[in-house]
């Protein structure tokens, strides 16, 4: 499974990725976690407001507030 | 009601005597309560309402619009679209990507961080609702005025060919449907994270009103930006441009130069320009946006809020 968090760089986007690897590894799911910081890419991935949690190539979350621990893992465990 | 329990705080809890601090004390007491409660109940029923436009939306409801209306709309939408500075980049080029016109574009990137719910509350507890419905509307009128401009100017070339170039891979947003319920968590997640947010500058606002009151020197800005020199307005937004500051940072600043005399269509000229421009978001937008473009969009900007500025000097 691929799970991809965009980013710039701002804090929310930092916790965004410790949510997901916290997620992935509480779930015990097969899967690789890779932030994205290239704004144009972030854009080219179709993501209007960071931070984005895009698992298998679909669009779980985007912007702010964050969502929470289980949230995430829900959203994971959907494509799982 | 609100009064009594303010009172009955400062004289029968703290038993103090009446006096000038006592009754600054009340009085302090009494703005906080009353804008923490206003900030509270209108953050929320605003974030229900945010929660049914996300971006995603409103770049759909803004592709191929019309100008004029398109800029009216993009005005009214970056009140309660999220937006953070941070976001600009991507949400430009999705903006572009879709067919959203550069003008209606520019209308909401400007209404975003000026017109906001935090801005509109603190104003209206601070200095009443009138200042407050004035700035919402001068705010939507400056976010319109200014994405008609640069739409008109036709200033499509000055944005970096690259953003022209991307093509957004049409991922599949499968965002949960949201039950009314989940709108509820999300309006009170999003409330307590703003309070988080702005809590000190709102207490220090008051602060400044309830305790501070008489006592700030007269200092340069209001000197110089006062109600009697024609140049304070555009002083006053020549000073507010490089500064960067949201709506509730800027408010005890706003707040103590009312304090100071300087007259309100200066302070809304300045909150304006410290909100809309700023040299982060300067930065952030040159990614996209060509030199040239840039200082269009700020000139743009300045020359309206200064007209602004006079107009409120002379109306009010």
């Amino acid at each position: 499974m691929e799970i991809k968090v965009f980013g710039p760089g701002c804090t929310n986007c930092h916790k965004m990725e410790e949510l997901a690897k916290t997620a992935v590894k509480e779930l015990g799911v097969e899967a690789t976690v890779v932030k994205i910081t290239d704004i144009g890419e972030i854009a080219m991935n179709g993501i209007l407001s960071t931070p984005g949690l895009m698992v298998n190539g679909k669009i779980k979350h985007s912007g702010k507030p964050l969502p929470s621990l289980e949230k995430v893992k829900e959203l994971i465990k959907a494509e799982a | 009601m609100l009064k009594d329990f303010s009172q009955y705080i400062v004289y029968s809890l703290l038993a103090m005597e009446q006096g000038r601090l006592a009754g600054a004390l009340e009085f302090f007491i009494y703005d906080t309560i009353k804008i923490f409660f206003l900030l509270s109940v209108i953050i929320f029923v605003v974030s229900i309402i945010r929660s049914y436009f996300p971006p995603e939306r409103t770049k759909k409801i803004l592709s191929h619009k019309k100008e004029f209306i398109g800029n009216i709309l993009a005005a009214l939408l970056g009140i309660v679209t999220p937006f953070c500075s941070c976001s600009a980049v991507p949400l430009f080029i999705g903006f572009v990507e879709a067919g959203v016109p550069l003008g209606v574009t520019f209308s909401f990137l400007i209404s975003s961080p000026m017109v906001n719910e935090v801005a509109v509350v603190l104003l209206w507890g601070l200095f009443g609702w009138k200042i407050a419905l004035i700035y919402l509307g001068t705010g939507l009128l400056v976010a319109i005025v200014a994405g008609m401009i640069i739409g008109k100017l036709k200033l499509e070339k000055w944005v970096e060919e690259y953003v022209y170039t991307i093509k957004t891979m049409g991922a599949a947003v499968d965002m949960a449907k949201q039950t009314f319920r989940d709108r509820l968590v999300y309006a009170r997640e999003n409330t307590t994270d703003i309070l988080k947010k702005v809590w000190a500058y709102v207490i220090v606002a008051i602060g400044i009103g309830g305790f501070i009151h008489g006592y700030v020197p007269e200092d340069f800005l209001v000197r110089y930006a006062g109600p009697q020199n024609p140049f304070g307005v555009p002083i006053a937004v020549a000073l507010g441009v490089p500064l960067y500051s949201n709506a509730a940072g800027v408010i005890p600043i706003v707040y103590a130069l009312m304090e100071k005399g300087m007259s309100m269509g200066t302070v809304l000229a300045f909150m304006m320009a410290v909100t809309a421009l700023s040299l982060p978001e300067m930065i952030i937008l040159r990614k996209v946006l060509k030199v040239k473009l840039l200082a269009v969009f700020v000139s743009i900007m300045t020359v309206t809020i200064i007209g602004v500025g006079y107009l409120f000097n002379a109306l009010l």
